[in-house]
């Protein structure tokens, strides 16, 4: 839920990168950290596992600028990506204003990526939200690897309302900032629209 | 839809701040923040150094919202409390419906003191707290308000 504070004069948004196992969710938001000058982001916490799995969150908030004097933050997380996370997964959701969809291209990971975008799905109706009237963005990860699957197969596959896609190597941050950038920009106009 | 935006007024921010002053002094706390479940900071009072208070905030929201999916697999609706003990810091929250009260202390306090007059607060902070939420969807439904203003310039200007 965007929270406006008039008194600091700031919006606040929360956007959530959702995704299978592996699939780069964290390395999104570690290129993001990498990338950005210190007065504009926070801390990145990772709440992770022993072996660098992400086991509850993943956050950093991220200042853009102003609009009309107010400063707009948005504060990023990720979820969990594997299956048996499903109940953190839920607790993230809450409150969102924007999800990003990333996706892994890899074939052998088409399965995961459809499972991962239906649990997407409920969880968002358990919260209350339908995923096509939420700000959100698909993005097509690891286009670098050599066993990916063509863009146009994985959209067929995983479009659900004519979404922006956007292909990405998060590890060298091809398309990061696009993905965040079109996300940003669908939740500053839904809060206009609001 | 995203749910409508909670919007803080002037006002309602200062009236929130001197309520979190005065629980501050009333438990002989080092710090008090009031924090929405989401886990962003509406506001806060006390000596909080070089702590990183958008950290804290989301984690402690996290926190509730992982205790609070424990309790009703137990059968419990919610842990209205929670409770963390260290060894010269603590940490005790209250939530009070989508907003945390939470109040850091030393051993300059007791938690049996900060329970009690933090639940008698919290009371209060429901009082404005849910003003607060009558009023933002008033504004949200002023066609003239600020938002509506906001140009697709205004928003393109953020990522030139």
């Amino acid at each position: 839920m965007t929270f406006i504070n008039y008194a600091s004069r700031e919006i606040n948004c929360k956007i959530v990168y959702y995704g299978p196992g592996l699939c780069g969710k964290t390395t999104n938001l570690q290129y993001i950290y990498d990338s950005t000058a210190a007065p504009a982001k926070g801390k990145l916490i990772s709440l992770a596992t022993e072996t660098d799995r992400t086991l509850f969150f993943d956050f950093m908030p991220l200042e853009l600028g102003t609009v009309r004097g107010f400063k707009t933050r948005f504060h990023l997380y990720t979820v969990p990506g594997q299956v048996y996370y499903d109940a953190s997964r839920k607790l993230i959701l809450k409150g969102v204003d924007g999800v990003v969809f990333v996706a892994d291209s890899q074939e052998e990971r088409m399965d995961a990526n459809i499972e991962s975008l239906y649990n997407l799905e409920e969880n968002l109706e358990t919260q209350g939200y339908k995923l096509s009237e939420l700000p959100y963005v698909l993005q097509l990860n690891k286009r670098d690897l050599p066993n990916v699957a063509p863009t146009d197969e994985l959209s067929q596959e995983l479009l659900r309302k004519g979404e922006p896609v956007f292909e990405a190597v998060a590890t060298t941050g091809t398309g990061v900032f696009d993905t965040l950038k079109a996300v940003a920009k669908q939740v500053l106009t839904e809060l206009r629209k609001s | 839809m995203p749910e409508t935006p909670f919007i803080l007024q002037e006002h309602q921010f200062h009236r929130l701040r001197n309520v979190l002053e005065r629980l501050k002094v009333e438990c002989a706390a080092r710090a008090v923040f009031l924090i929405d479940q989401d886990g962003q900071t509406i506001a806060f009072h006390g000596d909080i150094g070089d702590m990183d208070t958008t950290s804290f905030a989301s984690l402690a929201a996290g926190n509730v919202a992982a205790t609070s999916s424990m309790a009703k697999l137990i059968g419990e609706d919610a842990f209205p409390g929670v409770v963390h003990e260290g060894e010269r810091e603590s940490i005790f929250i209250c939530v009070i419906g989508r907003c945390l009260l939470v109040v850091v202390f030393d051993e300059r306090s007791t938690l049996g003191l900060v329970k009690i007059r933090t639940k008698r607060t919290s009371h209060e902070v429901a009082a404005i707290l849910d003003q607060v939420a009558v009023e933002s969807v008033a504004i949200n439904a002023d066609k003239n308000s600020f938002f509506a203003e906001i140009s697709d310039d205004d928003i393109d200007s953020l990522f030139s």
